[in-house]
């Protein structure tokens, strides 16, 4: 069966002006209990891959730069 | 290199105690094993990072369960959790946590962590509970993870992040041998021969579904997908009262605690869509939960935790530690919803069910000293039967497996285990990477947990048991053929819902075949109503015996601490009585 992709608005947002992945941080993607963050490939900034969140916030209060923001999933809100 | 790309690789290593699992009672677990005997190797293994992982990941408001000289005595508290939860309980080991808890608060104190004090200087302790009080506020609450992690710095416990334990090794005569792992974002293959393994695994917190129809929206730390459960089955170790499910007052679509242990004792209570308390107790029974889903059913629900009756500053007290500990995007939740507690009650609900003794009694079965039935094997924390143990459980019950299986490790020499098996393993965890085609782990796994909600969500019905296991045994199946990983993140997910399913598999046969009602909401069997004394005032130990899921009873062990039988029935009369 062919796979088909799945559009869901991610609740973590990065403020790319702000991320410092670019420069070696990997705080964000380091902390987060579910693995969801990444560093992008095309824009070296941190950025929400997988939307499987717990809305817990480490990714947010751990961030030296207060780069990221999380939202509520719209699911729940 | 792109996304999470498999890598094909499979190392070894070894060391004396193993702990899998960082998030509470693992990192007690570690540090106590290795300040027991400093020349042994402690390796602390985490499917997330040890920093941040688990239920407290940002930390907690304070102790639910606190045993302080002055407030009560271990007796009080055997006496109450054995009450609450309907007499099945092994004493010996609530016992033990009573008298050990204190000396683990002023260690947490000595390692930073400030509990609250009056201004007398004594801890300031909080009744929630039916008859004794034990809630102490944690002040710093939210600096819990980081103390901890501080502590294995400096003691030298080798700290393996992002690594998925997926089964347990042991020899031919039974004992413990190690564990197999994967690392979740290269999938390659780590095993660990140990000595002695303990588990802190935490709950199975993904076996229903959120009402909101997000899968990861759970109470728990939606990491806890009860792997640790499942790890234990398959070892051939007991689990204890599975049937005895975990379900939760929680704010309705958030799906976390509201909370009333922080919000009771300053005067909020649980009320209905009149306004008026239906329940004696906040505390978290399963007695309480079956009254809170009459009063949903009763045309009286909404059910709403009320607090806007409070003085305004005693509102901004606990609005400020709702909103920075354990879950602070409660705030930005009821900022969206226009929810401001100094005018608005807070919507409460149900939650999915799960499995985790922290706050009920579904654990792998353990002994006072935290020894499973598998010998070098070791549970603490959620995933252990000892029930209603809450953080401070956690924390003190890994104290006494990390010392217990370090004196295990001291003793014993590596156990030898059939390399067969960990091929056999292999090929079990890589099947789904191996696959051209097939149906990705976000579907089995929703379906999965959409089952478990629509037939293992008590009221129990022995007809939509059976319904549900045949369904479930099809999506199982699904699972084993089909199931399809494209990279080492979604193999982390596949294995997760192999976990989930075991769990979901678990919970149909425990409950059935304890033929009774008991524990309130969490096992009323609507075809065996009544609570049986007779027949069923026992444990049941669910286990793999010959390849096959078998229950069986077994004895609560004498008392400790006699409940007279006039106190037996306390959590029982929970519902408020209207009076003339």
């Amino acid at each position: 069966m062919p796979l088909a992709s799945y559009q869901t608005s991610v609740p973590v947002v990065v403020d790319d002006a702000k991320c410092i992945a670019d420069k070696g941080c990997t705080v964000c993607v380091d902390v987060c209990p579910l693995d969801v963050l990444r560093i992008s490939d095309m824009t070296n900034k941190a950025y929400m891959a997988y939307d499987e969140c717990w809305y817990c916030m480490p990714c947010e209060a751990d961030c030296p730069t207060g780069a990221v923001t999380v939202n509520i999933p719209y699911l729940l809100r | 290199m792109a996304l999470d790309q498999i890598v094909d690789g499979l190392s070894e290593v070894s060391c004396d105690v193993l702990v899998i699992g960082g998030g509470t009672a693992g990192p007690m677990a570690a540090l106590k094993a290795k300040l027991k005997n400093p020349k042994a190797n402690v390796v602390l293994l985490e499917k997330a990072n040890v920093k941040r992982s688990g239920a407290i990941s940002m930390g907690m408001d304070g102790l639910n369960n606190a045993v302080i000289p002055g407030y009560a005595t271990p007796e009080q508290y055997t006496k109450e959790i054995t009450i609450a939860n309907d007499g099945i309980v092994d004493q010996k080991a609530v016992y033990k946590y009573a008298q050990n808890c204190y000396s683990i608060i002023e260690e947490l104190d000595s390692f930073g962590i400030r509990f609250l004090k009056n201004e007398n200087g004594d801890y300031a302790v909080k009744k929630v509970h039916h008859i004794g009080t034990y809630v102490l506020p944690m002040p710093n609450g939210e600096t819990v993870k980081k103390a901890l992690y501080r502590q294995l710095r400096r003691a030298r416990i080798l700290i393996s992040n992002r690594y998925m334990a997926t089964r347990l090794l042991k020899s031919s005569d039974g004992r413990i041998a190690g564990a197999i792992s994967v690392n979740t974002r290269t999938a390659e293959m780590l095993v660990i021969k140990a000595k002695a393994v303990i588990l802190c695994m935490g709950a199975a917190g993904r076996l229903g579904l959120p009402t909101s129809g997000y899968m990861f929206g759970t109470y728990e730390n939606a990491a806890n997908s009860g792997d640790g459960y499942s790890m234990a089955y398959h070892a051939g170790a007991a689990l204890a009262n599975l049937e005895c499910y975990q379900i939760n007052p929680l704010i309705k679509d958030y799906n976390g605690p509201a909370c009333a242990y922080v919000a009771g004792p300053f005067g909020a209570f649980t009320a209905n869509n009149e306004g008026s308390r239906f329940i004696e107790c906040d505390y978290w029974s399963g007695q309480m939960m079956l009254e809170f889903y009459n009063e949903l059913l009763s045309g009286k629900g909404p059910v709403f935790l009320q607090l806007k009756h409070l003085h305004p500053d005693t509102i901004s007290e606990i609005e400020s530690t709702l909103h920075k500990v354990e879950r602070p995007t409660r705030g930005l939740f009821q900022q969206g919803r226009g929810v401001d507690y100094r005018n608005d009650s807070i919507e409460m609900h149900i939650s999915e069910i799960g499995f985790c003794s922290g706050h009920s009694a579904s654990g792998v079965f353990v002994d006072d000293n935290a020894r499973t039935t598998v010998p070098g094997l070791y549970a603490a924390g959620d995933m252990a039967s000892v029930p209603h143990n809450y953080m401070l459980g956690a924390f003190t019950n890994g104290a006494v497996a990390g010392i217990d299986a370090m004196e295990f490790a001291d003793s014993h020499d590596f156990a030898e285990f059939d390399a067969a098996d960990v091929a056999r393993e292999r090929d079990r965890v890589m099947a789904p990477t191996r696959r051209e085609d097939g149906i990705p782990p976000n579907q089995v796994e929703y379906k999965t947990r959409r089952l478990v909600n629509d037939y293992l969500q008590p009221p129990k019905v022995t007809r939509k048991y059976e319904l549900g296991m045949r369904r479930l045994a099809e999506t199982r199946q699904d699972m084993q053929e089909h199931m399809i990983a494209r990279n080492a993140h979604e193999l982390l997910r596949a294995l997760e819902v192999q976990s989930i399913m075991d769990c979901a598999d678990m919970a149909v046969h425990a409950s059935l075949y304890r033929e009774e009602s008991r524990w309130g909401l969490y096992h009323w069997r609507t075809d065996f109503p009544e609570k049986d004394n007779e027949n069923w005032f026992c444990h049941t130990l669910l286990s793999k015996q010959n390849g096959k899921m078998t229950s069986e009873k077994r004895a609560v062990e004498p008392y400790v601490v006699p409940i007279a039988d006039d106190e037996k029935d306390l959590y029982d009369k929970q519902r408020i009585r209207a009076t003339a």
